[in-house]
C-alpha cells in the first residue's frame, strides 16, 4: 500500500518542478521573515531572486545547530507566534535547548509524512498500534501518535516507562504493531520470552527509529517476535519521526522529497556529493511555516540513493546512518553530548572537569556510566559523604542531560589526558 | 590527645592497596593499623602510621588521593566488656561513632580507633572517664 502515490511515486521531471517551485517560496518566505536568514543570504551577495530552482540550492548559506541555539527560543521563526500551535524541544549542546514551532499546516504535513510510513509498514485502519515514544517534548511520542490517527489505526498512547503494562495491553487488546526505540523493542521481546507470551501476541509489524540500528538488529527482532520492523528516521530541526523510512525492501530510507530536499556534503569541503557518496546529510525545508531550515546539516552520516525502488516508490534513498559527523551520542532514544555532561560538571564546586561516559547496552537496554575524578578537596575518610558526593554528580548530571547515569568515582589523574581531541566517551554498544 | 589518621582513595582495581603499601615501605613508614572499607566501586583505606603527615605528602606526590583527620585511639585491656565501657561512656555525651576499628598494641592490651561524630566532645568525655588514651609516642614506638 501506497499512502500518496501522486507524491510518493512522482516522477523526477516532475518532482524537480514541485521542490524548485517551493525552494524559491521558502527562500522568499526567510528572506523576508527571519532576520537571520537575511543576514546570511544579505552576507553572501544572494537575494531570493537568485534562487530560481532546485539546481540553485547549494548557493545557499548552510544552518546548524548552534545557530538555532544562538536564536534560542524563537528567533528563526518565519512566522507569528499566534500561528504557531505546538513547540517541541530537543537538547542542545549545552543547557540551552534547540525549540522547533509548528503551525496549523506544518502538523498538517508532519502527520502525513508518518502516515505515508505507517503505510510503507503496511499499518492501516483495521490495526491497533502501540505508541512506545516518549511523550511531550521529544517529537517522538506526538508525532507518531499523529500519523496513525491519520491513518486510521486504533491509537494506544503508551509512552515509555511501563513495560509490563505494554506487553499486558500487547496481549490483551491483540495489538498488531508498534512504534518505539529498536532497543526497547528488544527488551520488549526479551519480557515477552521471559513471560511465555511471544505466542500470545498478534503484533505483525514495528516501526522503529530514533536511534541508529543495524539490519542485524531488525533480523534479530523479526525473528524474536515473528514481525516486519521498519526503520523510520527524523529530527525534530527538521519535523520528527516521518522525514524519512524504509519500505519493506529495505534499501535505504525514502525520503519525503516533496517536503525535505536532501543533500549529501563531504565533511570536509561540504561540497554536495554524487549518488552513493557518503557524506554529512542536508536538509532543506520547502514547506515548512513555522521553522523552515535551509541546508540544515544534520552530522549524520549516509548517502543517497535514486532510481526506482521496487515498492514502486520514486523518492530517493538515504542508506544506514554510518555514525555522526559531530560526537553527539544517541543513549535510550535521548540526544546527548558530552559537553552538557562537562558543563555540569564545571558548574559543581569540587569536581574536575576529567571525565569518561561509558555507554554500553546490557539487556538491549541503554546504560550510561560517568567516572568522575575525585580531587583532594572532596575526599573524605566517611563513605557516607563520598557516596553523597556521587550521588549530587548523578543528580546533576540527570538535570542537565534528562537521562539517569551511574556516577563512578575514580582516583586524580586516572583519565588518560589528551594532547589533542580528548576522548571522552567509550562506546561498548556494538551495532551487527 | 587526637591521633592523626591517613585515609586513601582506592579505585576498584587490581594492585591497588599493594601499590599503596609499597610507596609507604619504600619510605619506610610503619603502619600500625588499617582498615578497608569498600562499596562496589571503590575503596577507602585507613591507616594508623608512624609518621602520617610524611606518608601523606609521599602519597600526594605518587598521585594518590589522600587526607588526614583527626581519631581517638583509645586502650581497652584484653578483658570481656572493655569496648563496652568506651561505648557507654560516648553514649553517655551522646557522641555518634562514624566508624572503629582495632588494634594491637601490646600483648595485655589492644586498642581502638574512634571516629566520632562530634571528636572534641567525645576525646573530653574519655579524658575524664578512667580511659586511656594512645598518644603520638606510643604509636611511634610500637
Amino acid at each position: 500500500m501506497i499512502w500518496n502515490e501522486t507524491k510518493e511515486c512522482m516522477g523526477r521531471d516532475e518532482m524537480t518542478a514541485l521542490q524548485s517551485a517551493r525552494l524559491v517560496k521558502t527562500v522568499d518566505r526567510v528572506y523576508h521573515n527571519v532576520e537571520f536568514y537575511r543576514k546570511k543570504m544579505q552576507a553572501v551577495g544572494l537575494e531570493p531572486g537568485d534562487i530560481k530552482d532546485i539546481e540553485d540550492l547549494n548557493k545557499l548559506p548552510f544552518t546548524t545547530k548552534a545557530d538555532l541555539r544562538d536564536n534560542y527560543p524563537f528567533g528563526l521563526f518565519a512566522v507569528p507566534n499566534n500561528q504557531i500551535v505546538r513547540i517541541h524541544a530537543s537538547s542542545g549542546t549545552t543547557g540551552k535547548a534547540t525549540v522547533v514551532g509548528y503551525t496549523r499546516k506544518d502538523l498538517d504535513i508532519w502527520s502525513e509524512c508518518v502516515a505515508r510510513a505507517m503505510t510503507m509498514a503496511g499499518v492501516g485502519r483495521d490495526d491497533i498500534i502501540q505508541i512506545a515514544y516518549g511523550y511531550g517534548l521529544f517529537t517522538g511520542g506526538l508525532g507518531a501518535h499523529a500519523g496513525a490517527e491519520k491513518i486510521g489505526a486504533t491509537v494506544v498512547p503508551m509512552s515509555t516507562g511501563n513495560t509490563k503494562k505494554l506487553t499486558t495491553m500487547m496481549k490483551d487488546f491483540g495489538a498488531t504493531a508498534i512504534a518505539c526505540t529498536p532497543s526497547y523493542l528488544m527488551h520488549i521481546a526479551e519480557v515477552l520470552e521471559e513471560e511465555n507470551a511471544i505466542g500470545d501476541i498478534k503484533l505483525k509489524a514495528a516501526i522503529c527509529g530514533a536511534e541508529p540500528w543495524t539490519d542485524n538488529m531488525r533480523n534479530t527482532i523479526e525473528a524474536k517476535l515473528g514481525i516486519k520492523a521498519y526503520d523510520i528516521y527524523g529530527l525534530s530541526e527538521i519535523m520528527g519521526p516521518g522525514v524519512a523510512c524504509d519500505c519493506q525492501y529495505h534499501r535505504g530510507l525514502h525520503v519525503y522529497e516533496d517536503h525535505f530536499v536532501p543533500e549529501v556534503l563531504d565533511t570536509e569541503t561540504l561540497e554536495p556529493l554524487g549518488e552513493d557518496e557518503v557524506g554529512e546529510l542536508a536538509f532543506t525545508t520547502i514547506t515548512k511555516e513555522g521553522i523552515p531550515l535551509i541546508r540544515y546539516r544534520t552530522r549524520d552520516l549516509t548517502s543517497i540513493s535514486r532510481g526506482k525502488c521496487d515498492c514502486g516508490r520514486t523518492l530517493c534513498r538515504l542508506s544506514r546512518f554510518k555514525g555522526r559527523s559531530d560526537d553527539m551520542l544517541i543513549i535510550r532514544g535521548v540526544n546527548v553530548f558530552p559537553s552538557q555532561i562537562e558543563a555540569a560538571l564545571l558548574e559543581m564546586s569540587g569536581t574536575t572537569p576529567y571525565y569518561m561516559m561509558i555507554v554500553d547496552r546490557v539487556n538491549n537496554l541503554d546504560t550510561l556510566e560517568v567516572q568522575v575524578e575525585l580531587d583532594e578537596k572532596t575526599f573524605s575518610d566517611e563513605m557516607g559523604n563520598l557516596d553523597a558526593y556521587a550521588k549530587k554528580i548523578g543528580h546533576v548530571i540527570q538535570q542537565a542531560i534528562g537521562l539517569a547515569a551511574k556516577i563512578t568515582l575514580v582516583e586524580p589523574k586516572s583519565i588518560e589526558r589528551s594532547m589533542g581531541k580528548a576522548v571522552h566517551v567509550i562506546d561498548k554498544r556494538k551495532l551487527v | 590527645m587526637f591521633l592523626k589518621q591517613l585515609s586513601v582513595f582506592l579505585e576498584n582495581r587490581e594492585g591497588r592497596v599493594k601499590d599503596v603499601l609499597k610507596v609507604l615501605k619504600d619510605n619506610d613508614i610503619n603502619i600500625v593499623s588499617l582498615s578497608l572499607a569498600d562499596s562496589s566501586d571503590y575503596g577507602l583505606l585507613r591507616l594508623i602510621v608512624d609518621y602520617p603527615k610524611k606518608s601523606k605528602e609521599i602519597l600526594s606526590e605518587n598521585g594518590f588521593t589522600a587526607v588526614l583527620n583527626d581519631v581517638i585511639v583509645v586502650k581497652i585491656a584484653h578483658k570481656a566488656g572493655k569496648l563496652q565501657e568506651v561505648l557507654e561512656v560516648l553514649c553517655e555525651c551522646n557522641v555518634n561513632i562514624e566508624y572503629m576499628y582495632a588494634l594491637s598494641t601490646g600483648s595485655d592490651d589492644a586498642s581502638i580507633v574512634i571516629k566520632a561524630s562530634d571528636i572534641e566532645k567525645a576525646a573530653k568525655a574519655i579524658e575524664e572517664s578512667s580511659l586511656e588514651i594512645v598518644s603520638k609516642a606510643e604509636i611511634r614506638s610500637m
